[in-house]
């Protein structure tokens, strides 16, 4: 198990984790609207995640750390 | 817990402006992490170009010359003359190095000089609102090229590594894409060993980098770097086209 971390407020919802993961964990939070106003991107189930950190690579903005 | 992936050092706190899934910012963590693993954040200097990444500066936490347009490999020159001992990059666009710097980037690499360019190829002028640039593809729409681009008026794209590959004197020059996992690992090995290349001494090293304009392209962030798959990668074909170090081994 690893632990995904987001920083909410720097995502801007471009969803490039989303196609990332190779589990399809990684959805964008249509209910959330964060700082900049973009629906941000979160992970559904941590437990599963391999801690690949394909998102964290994809990702423009830096939002994701990868701990395992 | 072990960190897997964070931000790199090289970068600094602040937010990117880049629009949402534009890859400059994947391009800046790539050249960031280079400069991390090598361990010259100290004695690193870039030069930041005219076009999207003009504020570069505040997101490379080493120290960083703003050049005019175009004029970023002849301002690394000059920086690289008078401070040997410092690493210089420059960071362009394809509207700064393959327009208004081509004599500049020519001449550089003529020279070999000592420095490392990240050359972001997005077929487009981002900043300035999408306008054809020297790069977009043939048929391509942009705001001033609204039929697509006609080859028979205003010519075909500028392939730069392959042009710069028929000079004699540059070291390493190589061709990649940021569009998937796969790509970017690749980009990161060939930024670092842009780097690599300079800090032993080499000689010129410019890494073109196929980037995505999702905003000015008209796209969304995923079908932005499919298209960059399907049109761009066909035409821009991905590799090294130039590597002396191969020539020095035999």
């Amino acid at each position: 198990m690893a632990k995904v971390t987001f920083l909410t407020d720097v995502c801007k919802g471009c969803g490039l984790c989303v196609n990332a993961c190779p589990r399809g964990l990684i959805v964008l939070e249509k209910e959330k609207i964060n700082k900049k106003g973009h629906s941000p991107a979160g992970i559904t189930d941590e437990s599963k995640c391999i801690g690949c950190a394909c998102c964290a690579m994809m990702c423009p903005d830096c939002v994701i750390t990868v701990e395992k | 817990m072990a960190v897997v992936f964070s931000k790199p050092k090289a970068l600094t706190d602040a937010p990117l402006h880049y629009c949402p899934g534009c890859t400059h910012g994947i391009i800046h963590r790539l050249v960031a992490e280079a400069i991390d693993d090598l361990d010259i954040l100290g004695k690193t200097v870039g030069v930041a170009p005219v076009g999207c990444a003009v504020m570069a500066y505040d997101y490379f936490s080493c120290d960083m010359v703003e050049a005019a347009h175009g004029r970023a490999p002849a301002v690394a020159t000059g920086l690289k003359r008078a401070m040997p001992d410092r690493i210089i990059f420059t960071y362009q666009g394809d509207g700064d190095l393959a327009s208004i710097g081509m004599a500049e980037t020519v001449h550089a690499a003529t020279r070999n000089e000592n420095i490392t360019v990240i050359f972001v190829n997005n077929a487009i002028y981002g900043m300035t609102g999408g306008q054809m640039a020297p790069t977009s593809l043939p048929g391509q729409v942009t705001q001033t090229s609204p039929y697509g681009r006609d080859v028979k008026t205003v010519g075909y794209p500028i392939k730069v590594c392959e042009l710069l590959s028929g000079l004699d004197a540059p070291y390493y020059i190589e061709r990649v894409a940021v569009n998937s996992v796969k790509n970017v690992t690749r980009a990161k090995k060939a930024i670092r060993r842009a780097f690599e290349n300079q800090i032993e001494g080499k000689g010129f090293s410019l890494i073109e980098v196929i980037s995505s304009c999702p905003t000015n392209w008209g796209m969304t962030p995923q079908k932005a770097l499919d298209w960059v798959e399907s049109d761009m990668i066909p035409y821009y074909p991905l590799g090294v086209y130039r590597d002396k170090s191969a020539k020095e081994a035999e």
